[in-house]
């Protein structure tokens, strides 16, 4: 049995809507400036805790083998640790998994 | 070309080339579970983000009695996707003047982890200019991704696939370091919420909590932590903000 399109729509909607207005309403609703150090000390905090969060231990799983990945990770961290910008660490870190993996064939 | 507007294209390329490979796996798994390439291509178009379009998918293909179907979707992406709530709180303290009502609704469909991270680092309020910037090649990215997957399914070699994967991370640790490096506060907070987060993924009974509450309950405790430890004062550092 495979999914109709009027059902996959209603579906969709529903999807597309709910993630959007999760999305939509804190950013555009509330928009007074924040007085409470608390809050806003919270907030400052936030984007740095949800970035380790999502990248540790995930980012050792990226690349489907843990001796790639960690090839890559600790390159991205000595890059960054240098001071260079996203795009270069970003690609760095893809290119020391490739070249882990050719190493890993040789092997 | 408007700077703001390249310096925020600029940026998002690599948000753009992980969002390829992650996105490419999504449009497989959408064709092998029967939906069509258009199905697969308009999910990502019309919402832009991972781990809730995975669950929806599986509410989608579960074949369920529509009521209850379309009820469990809402729910599940709700839960998914709180998280954003919280960052879009986080980020509208950073906006500029420029946005307005109409250019916040425009922009917080694409206020992903990754765009609300990488727009958090700038040190300055945020331009319109900039955030549209931001925001053109994750969808590109992420839509791109997706046909090509569905489409495509094994194509592109493992051996890519498996490189880009990691992208999106040598993005975040390049975040991450630089700040943590110049303020023992962000490695605490940094450090504490990956703690946590290891904990969730290798605990048996913890590893059974959805990644979308995970990355809620880690980002909340460790900004707690941050927040009672270390206050931040109002005056925000401007001297060292020049360098970004």
């Amino acid at each position: 049995m495979t999914l109709t399109w009027p059902t996959y729509l209603l579906y969709l909607l529903v999807m597309a809507g709910v993630t959007y207005l999760i999305r939509m309403l804190p950013l555009t609703v509330f928009r007074r400036e924040i007085k409470s150090v608390f809050i806003k000390s919270f907030l400052h905090y936030v984007p740095y805790a949800v970035l380790a969060a999502m990248t540790i231990p995930a980012v050792l799983e990226s690349t489907g083998d843990l001796r790639t990945a960690a090839a890559g990770t600790v390159v991205a961290i000595v890059m960054a640790w240098r001071g260079h910008g996203l795009l270069t660490v970003a690609i760095a870190a893809c290119a020391a998994v490739a070249a882990a993996q050719g190493l890993l064939m040789l092997l | 070309m408007n700077k703001l507007f390249v310096k925020g294209v600029k940026h998002g390329l690599p948000i753009g080339l992980g969002y390829l490979s992650v996105s490419f796996a999504f449009g497989t798994q959408c064709t092998d579970s029967g939906l069509t390439i258009l199905q697969a291509l308009l999910i990502s178009m019309t919402n832009l983000t991972s781990a809730g379009q995975l669950a929806g998918l599986q509410v989608m293909v579960t074949q369920a009695a529509l009521a209850s179907g379309l009820i469990e979707m809402a729910l599940t992406q709700f839960v998914i996707n709180l998280r954003y709530a919280l960052m879009g709180l986080s980020l509208g303290q950073k906006l500029g003047p420029t946005m307005n009502t109409p250019r916040r609704m425009f922009f917080s469909f694409a206020n992903t982890d990754e765009i609300f991270a990488v727009a958090s680092a700038q040190p300055e309020k945020l331009h319109h200019h900039y955030l549209y910037g931001l925001m053109l090649m994750p969808y590109i990215g992420w839509s791109l991704g997706t046909l090509l997957g569905a489409a495509a399914g094994e194509i592109l070699p493992e051996f890519v696939t498996s490189a880009l994967g990691i992208a999106i991370y040598g993005m975040f640790i390049a975040i991450v370091i630089p700040p943590a490096c110049k303020e023992k506060p962000i490695a605490v907070v940094a450090l504490t919420a990956a703690a946590i987060s290891i904990c969730f993924r290798y605990i048996p009974l913890l590893s059974s909590v959805s990644g979308g509450f995970v990355v809620i309950i880690c980002a909340v405790i460790a900004a707690t932590l941050g927040a009672l430890l270390f206050p931040v004062k109002d005056e925000a550092p401007a001297a060292e903000e020049v360098e970004a």
